[in-house]
C-alpha cells in the first residue's frame, strides 16, 4: 500500500509537469483557435535561451527576463509573419503551419545557442524529502514538489491576469467570439501577439523546470508529446482542464506502468514494460468515447 | 494554343465520364507512363533508383492512402506510419511463416491486415472529431509500434526486434537490381493510383466528400456515416500497409519498429498538405517535394556557402536546412494552401487561354 | 554582439584556411575517400558532433603528417539526423564517390547500420560498426563486409558482469541486478547475453524497459526502489541517460551502484546531470582526457594550424571525441594493413580495405608508435572474429572527469561468441547466404 501511494504521489507530481506544457497549448487554442504544435519547440527554445544567457554571465533572474523578451519577440514575429497572413484558413492549415514553425525553431534555437546538452541549475536539489522517507518510507521528490508549487502559482497568476486586467478581459472576449470582439474595438492582432507571448512565458517556465530536471537539450521538444493526452482529456479550451488532466494522466500512467506489465506478462509471457508512451493516449481515447469534448471542453452542437 | 479542348465532342456518357476527358491530357499521361516505364529504367543510375525514385513512389502511395482518409473523407490522422509498420511486419510474417506464399499475395494480405487494424482504430471517429480525433490517432501510432516491439513473434523472434527481409521473387524472377525493384514498385503504385482515382470519382468517393464537408448533413441525405467513415479508414490503411510492405521489401531491406515513428507520420502528412489535400496528383507532387527538398538543400547549401565564402560548418548547414524546411512549409501554406496540385490546375487553366489574356 | 562578430571573423578565417588547405590535396594523385553519414542535429546531435569531430580531426592529422604513406584522406559528410531512411539516402548519394577507394563507413547508428549491412555487401564497401550495429556480424564468414570492431553489446555486458563479480569477491550468487534499457534494437541486444550470464553466475536479472525517448522514468525507478537491487546496469542513449541519473537521485538510489553501457558514459550524459552523476560508472572502449599523447598532438598540430573541425574546443579529449579519434585510428590502420599487402602509397579499393579490416593487428607496440597507448585496447581481427578485442574498461565520474577504474576487461568469449554464430547462421538461412569457409581465408 505504501508503494501504491508512492507511485501515486510521484505520478501526480509528474502530471503537474505535463500540465505546464499543456497550458501553453490551451492558451493559444483558446485565444486564436490554433492548435500550436510548436509548443514543444518553444519549450526547447525558451530553455536554451535561458541557459544561453546564463552562460554569458547573467544571473538567473536577468536571464529569465531576457529569455522572456526573446520569447515575446518570437511570439510577435509568429503573429506578424505567419498567423496574420493565414487568417480565415482552415484550422488544419494553421495546425500544419505550426508544425512548420516547430521545424523552424528547432533549427534556429541550436544555431543561436549551440546544440550541446547543458545542465541548468536553478537552485533546487532533487532528492527525497528526508522526514517523509523516514516516517512513511515514501519517496517524495523535493524538486517535484517545488515545481508543482511553482506551476500552481503560475496558474493562479494567469487566472488573476485573465480575470482582473484589461488585457485579460480582452483576451477572454477574443476567445469567446473573434468577430464580436473585433466589432467592439479590441485589436485582434495585438491580442494574438500577446497571447503568443504569454504562451512563450508558460513555455519558459516549463522549459526551466524540465530543463533543470533532465538537462537542456533537443529532447525537451518531446515534452509536447506528453502534453497532448493531457490536452484531449482536459479539453483544448480549459485551463483547469489542463491541470486536472495532467494530474489524471500523470497518476494513471505511472500506476499503469507499475501494475499492468506484470499482468500482461502473465498472459503472454515476455516483458511488457514501457507502456507509458501509449497508455495515456489510449486512456484519453477511451475517455473521449464517453465524452467527446474532453473533461472541461465546450460541448459542441452540430447544426445543418 | 496546344492545350485546348475545342473540337473534342463527347457523344456518349462513357466518353464524358472518363478519367481524362481531354485528349491532350491522355497524350500527356501516356508519355509520362512511357517515360516512367521505359525511359527511366534505361537512363537512371543506381542512386536515382535507390535513394529517390523508389522512396518517392512508396511515399506517394502512403500519401495517397492518407489523402483518401484526410483529403477526401476529412478525418485527420497522425498515425499513417504505424499502418505502414503493420504492412511491413505483416508482409514479412506471411512471407516467412507460410511456405511458398507468393510475395504479391503477401503484400495484399499485409494491406488487408492493415485495413483491419485501421477499421479498429477508425471506430472512435464515429464519436470524436477534428483535433481530438487527430490526437486520438496518435494512440494508434504509439500502441502499434509498441506491440511490434513487444511481441517477439512478430519479428520472428529476432533478439533485436529488427526484421531483415529477403529479396523479392515473383515466379522465379529475382527482383534484386534497382531497376527491377523500381519497375515492380512502379507497377503496383500505378495500379493502385488508378484504383484510387476511380474510387474517388465513384459513389464511394462522393460519399466521402459529403462526410468531409459536413457529416451531419451527409447523414441527413442518407449516407451511412459509419459505413463510409470506416471504409475510408480501411482503404487508407490498406494503401499505407502496402506502402509499408514495399518500404521494407523494396527500399530499406531491414526495418525496426522505431523506424515508423511519429516523424514519419508527419512527413506523410506534410506530403499531402504541400501536394494538395484531396487530390490524387497532389499526393505524388507532395511526396516528390518533401523528399527532394532536404536533399536539394543538403547539396546546395554547402555549395552556396562555398560560393559566398560563408563559414558554415556541418552543424550549421543542418540547422539552416531545418529552418528553410520549416519556413517553406509555412510559406506554402500562406501562399497556396491548396498545395502544388492547385498550382498545376491554375497552370492548366492559363494554358487553355494562352496566348490570350482572357 | 562583439563576441559574435569575433567568432564570425575567426570562423571565416578558419573556413578560408580550410578551403586553401583542401584545394591542393584535391589534386594529389592518390586519395582515400571516407564517406561520413554523420549527424550533428536532432535528438543525438550533441553526441554526433563530438564523435565526428574527433574522427575528422584524426583524418586531417594524418594528412598533415604526410597521409597514409602519401595517400591523402578526403571525406564528405552527409547529415542523417540519426534517421535510417536519411542515412540510406546519404549512403546512396556518396557511394559512387567511394567506389574507387573507400574508407570504412561509420554511421554511429544501429538502425542505419542494419539497413546498410546488405547494401554495403552488394556494393563491396566495408562497413564498420564500432560498438553498435548488427552484433552477429562478429561472424565474418556470413558477414564479410561488416565489422563490429573492438567490442559488442553482448561482450560488453559480459565484461560488466565480470567486473561486478570481481568486485564481489568472485561470486554473484543471490545478487539482484536490474537491467534498465532503451526499448529498441540497441537496448534489447544484450538481453540474451545477460540471461546466459545470470544462469551461469546465479544472480537474479530484472529487466525494465524504458520507452523512447526516456525523458520520464518515475515509474521505472519506483520499481527499482521496490526491487532493491544490488546493481543497475543501464543501456541508455541520449536524454535517457541523464534522466536515469537524475531520477536515481530523486529516488535516493546510490549512483555508485549504476553502471552504464558505453553509449551511456560520455560527458554529454553526466555533465547535464550535475552533482547527481558523481560516482556513476560506465563501460568504455576508449579513455578520455588529453593525457594520451595522440590527443594532445592533434590539438597542437590540427588546431594549432586552425584546421580543427570543432568550433568548441572544450570538446577535445571528451569520451566521444576520443572515440571518434579511436575509430579513425582503426580505420586508418586497416588501410595501412591493406597497403602493406597490396602496395604502399596506393589508394586501396573496397576489397583491399576489407582485407585490411579483417587482418588488423593493432598491438600495444603499434599503439605506442601512434601515441595512443591506453587510448583503446589491442585489436586483432580475423575472418571468424570481426570483433577483434571484446575488451572494455570501467570508468567512474568524479564530478569533473571520467576516472578509469580498471584495466581492459574481456567478456566471457566462450559464452557469448556462440550466440553470435547461432544468430549469424539464422540470418544466413533467412537470406540464402552461403557462409565462407574461414579456414581457407588467408
Amino acid at each position: 500500500m505504501q508503494f501504491f501511494f508512492e507511485v501515486l504521489i510521484g505520478g501526480l507530481l509528474s502530471g503537474i509537469m505535463y500540465s505546464l506544457v499543456a497550458l501553453g497549448f490551451v492558451l493559444i487554442y483558446k485565444a486564436s483557435g490554433v492548435f500550436n504544435f510548436a509548443q514543444g519547440a518553444m519549450v526547447y527554445f525558451a530553455a536554451l535561451s535561458l541557459v544561453g544567457c546564463m552562460e554569458k554571465g547573467a544571473p538567473l533572474w536577468l536571464a529569465f527576463i531576457l529569455a522572456f523578451v526573446v520569447m515575446t519577440l518570437l511570439g510577435i514575429a509568429t503573429e506578424k509573419f505567419v498567423l496574420r497572413k493565414m487568417v480565415n484558413q482552415a484550422p488544419i492549415a494553421l495546425f500544419m503551419a505550426t508544425i512548420g514553425l516547430a521545424f523552424f525553431i528547432e533549427g534556429l534555437a541550436p544555431m543561436l545557442w549551440g546544440n550541446e546538452v547543458r545542465p541548468l541549475n536553478i537552485g533546487l536539489v532533487d532528492e527525497p524529502i528526508a522526514w517523509i522517507l523516514d516516517r512513511y518510507n515514501i519517496v517524495v521528490s523535493s524538486f517535484d514538489l517545488a515545481a508543482a508549487g511553482l506551476a500552481l502559482a503560475l496558474v493562479a497568476v494567469l487566472a488573476l491576469f485573465f480575470q482582473y486586467t484589461r488585457i485579460g478581459r480582452a483576451l477572454r472576449a477574443v476567445a469567446d467570439d473573434h468577430q464580436a470582439a473585433l466589432s467592439i474595438g479590441i485589436p485582434l492582432q495585438h491580442i494574438w501577439a500577446l497571447v503568443w507571448a504569454v504562451a512563450g512565458f508558460v513555455a519558459l517556465v516549463a522549459g526551466m523546470l524540465w530543463g533543470s530536471r533532465n538537462g537542456v537539450q533537443y529532447a525537451l521538444t518531446f515534452t509536447a508529446l506528453k502534453a497532448l493526452p493531457v490536452l484531449i482529456l482536459g479539453g483544448f479550451t480549459s485551463v483547469p482542464g489542463a491541470i486536472v488532466g495532467g494530474l489524471i494522466i500523470g497518476a494513471s500512467e505511472k500506476l499503469a506502468e507499475i501494475y499492468i506489465p506484470p499482468v500482461l506478462a502473465d498472459i503472454f509471457g515476455g516483458n511488457f514494460g514501457g507502456i507509458e508512451n501509449w497508455f495515456p493516449y489510449v486512456l484519453a481515447l477511451l475517455f473521449l468515447l464517453v465524452r467527446p469534448e474532453g473533461l472541461f471542453g465546450e460541448r459542441h452542437i452540430d447544426r445543418v | 494554343m496546344f492545350y485546348r479542348e475545342t473540337g473534342q465532342f463527347k457523344t456518349s456518357y462513357a466518353a464524358d465520364q472518363q478519367i481524362f476527358p481531354i485528349r491532350q491530357d491522355r497524350i500527356g499521361i501516356a508519355i509520362l507512363l512511357v517515360v516512367a516505364f521505359v525511359v527511366v529504367p534505361l537512363v537512371a543510375g543506381s542512386y536515382w533508383f535507390n535513394a529517390i525514385l523508389i522512396p518517392f513512389l512508396i511515399f506517394s502511395l502512403a500519401a495517397l492512402g492518407l489523402n483518401i482518409l484526410t483529403g477526401y473523407a476529412g478525418q485527420l490522422s497522425l498515425g499513417s506510419a504505424a499502418f505502414m509498420a503493420i504492412g511491413a511486419y505483416a508482409a514479412y510474417n506471411f512471407h516467412v511463416r507460410v511456405e511458398g506464399m507468393p510475395i504479391l499475395v503477401s503484400f495484399i494480405l499485409a494491406g488487408l491486415t492493415a485495413a483491419g487494424v485501421g477499421i479498429l482504430f477508425g471506430l472512435p471517429s464515429l464519436r470524436i472529431k477534428g483535433f481530438y480525433l487527430a490526437v486520438a490517432t496518435l494512440a494508434a501510432q504509439f500502441f502499434i509500434v509498441w506491440c511490434l516491439t513487444k511481441f517477439p513473434y512478430l519479428s520472428n523472434n529476432s533478439s533485436s526486434g529488427v526484421i531483415s527481409v529477403p529479396d523479392v521473387e515473383i515466379l522465379g524472377y529475382k527482383f534484386d537490381t534497382p531497376p527491377a525493384r523500381y519497375l515492380l514498385v512502379l507497377t503496383l503504385v500505378s495500379l493502385m493510383a488508378l484504383a484510387a482515382k476511380n474510387m474517388v470519382r465513384s459513389t464511394t468517393g462522393r460519399a466521402w466528400m459529403a462526410v468531409r464537408d459536413m457529416d451531419v448533413a451527409a447523414e441527413v441525405i442518407g449516407i451511412r456515416l459509419m459505413h463510409t467513415k470506416l471504409l475510408a479508414f480501411a482503404v487508407s490503411s490498406f494503401y499505407c500497409g502496402v506502402a509499408g510492405a514495399l518500404y521494407a521489401f523494396c527500399y530499406l531491406g531491414s526495418v525496426e519498429p522505431d523506424g515508423f515513428s511519429l516523424d514519419l507520420s508527419f512527413k506523410i502528412l506534410f506530403m499531402i498538405i504541400v501536394g494538395g489535400v484531396g487530390s490524387i496528383l497532389g499526393s505524388f507532387l507532395g511526396a516528390a517535394f518533401i523528399l527532394l527538398l532536404p536533399i536539394f538543400l543538403d547539396i546546395s547549401l554547402p555549395w552556396l556557402s562555398g560560393l559566398l565564402h560563408l563559414p558554415f560548418e556541418g552543424a550549421t548547414v543542418s540547422h539552416i536546412q531545418l529552418m528553410v524546411f520549416g519556413a517553406l512549409i509555412m510559406f506554402f501554406l500562406i501562399v497556396e494552401p491548396h498545395g502544388l496540385a492547385r498550382l498545376w490546375q491554375i497552370g492548366k487553366e492559363k494554358l487553355r487561354l494562352w496566348p490570350f489574356p482572357h | 554582439m562583439i563576441n559574435k562578430l569575433k567568432k564570425l571573423v575567426i570562423a571565416s578565417s578558419i573556413a578560408a584556411a580550410l578551403l586553401a588547405s583542401t584545394a591542393p590535396s584535391a589534386q594529389a594523385a592518390e586519395e582515400q575517400f571516407f564517406m561520413l553519414p554523420s549527424y550533428r542535429v536532432g535528438p543525438y546531435g550533441a553526441n554526433g558532433q563530438s564523435f565526428y569531430g574527433g574522427f575528422i580531426d584524426y583524418l586531417s592529422y594524418v594528412n598533415m603528417k604526410g597521409g597514409i604513406d602519401g595517400v591523402q584522406n578526403t571525406w564528405e559528410e552527409c547529415e542523417t539526423e540519426y534517421n535510417t531512411a536519411k542515412g540510406v539516402e546519404c549512403y546512396e548519394r556518396m557511394k559512387s564517390k567511394a567506389q574507387k577507394a573507400p574508407g570504412p563507413i561509420h554511421t554511429m547508428s544501429t538502425g542505419i547500420s542494419y539497413a546498410l549491412v546488405d547494401k554495403t555487401a552488394a556494393d563491396k564497401l566495408p562497413l564498420a560498426m564500432m560498438g553498435y550495429g548488427l552484433t552477429s556480424a562478429v561472424d565474418g564468414s556470413v558477414f564479410p563486409w561488416a565489422f563490429p570492431l573492438v567490442t559488442t553489446y553482448q561482450m560488453q555486458a559480459s565484461a560488466i558482469i565480470k567486473f561486478l563479480k570481481d568486485k564481489n569477491g568472485g561470486n554473484l550468487t543471490g545478487k539482484k541486478i536490474v537491467f534498465l534499457y532503451h526499448d529498441s534494437a540497441y537496448g534489447k541486444e544484450p538481453i540474451l547475453a545477460l540471461e546466459a550470464e545470470s544462469k551461469l553466475n546465479k544472480f537474479t536479472l530484472v529487466q525494465i524497459p524504458v520507452a523512447h525517448p526516456g525523458n520520464e522514468q518515475g515509474a521505472q525507478w519506483q520499481r527499482i526502489r521496490q526491487e532493491q537491487p544490488d546493481y543497475v546496469i543501464m543501456w541508455g542513449w541520449g536524454v535517457m541517460n541523464m534522466t536515469a541519473i537524475k531520477t536515481a537521485q530523486k529516488m535516493g538510489f546510490p549512483r555508485e551502484k549504476m553502471i552504464g553501457s558505453w553509449w551511456a558514459g560520455s560527458e554529454e550524459d553526466v555533465i547535464p546531470a550535475g552533482d547527481a552523476a558523481k560516482g556513476y560508472m560506465s563501460a568504455t572502449w576508449n579513455v578520455s582526457g588529453k593525457a594520451v599523447p595522440l590527443i594532445a598532438d592533434i590539438e597542437k598540430t590540427v588546431y594549432g594550424a586552425g584546421k580543427g573541425n570543432l568550433k568548441d574546443t572544450s570538446k577535445l579529449g571528451t569520451i566521444l571525441y576520443n572515440r571518434g579519434v579511436s575509430a579513425a585510428v582503426l580505420s586508418v590502420e586497416a588501410i595501412r594493413a591493406a597497403q602493406a599487402k597490396y602496395g604502399k602509397g596506393k589508394a586501396m579499393n573496397g576489397e583491399q580495405v576489407r582485407w585490411g579490416l579483417e587482418n588488423l593487428n593493432l598491438t600495444e607496440a603499434r599503439l605506442k608508435q601512434l601515441g595512443a597507448t591506453g587510448l583503446l585496447p589491442e585489436v586483432k581481427t580475423s575472418c571468424s572474429n570481426h570483433e577483434g578485442s571484446g575488451k572494455v574498461k570501467l570508468q567512474q565520474w568524479d564530478g569533473a572527469k571520467w576516472v578509469p577504474l580498471t584495466d581492459w576487461i574481456e567478456g566471457n568469449k566462450a559464452l557469448i561468441h556462440p550466440l553470435f554464430q547461432a544468430d549469424a547462421a539464422k540470418y544466413a538461412k533467412e537470406k540464402g547466404i552461403t557462409p565462407r569457409d574461414c579456414s581457407k581465408e588467408k
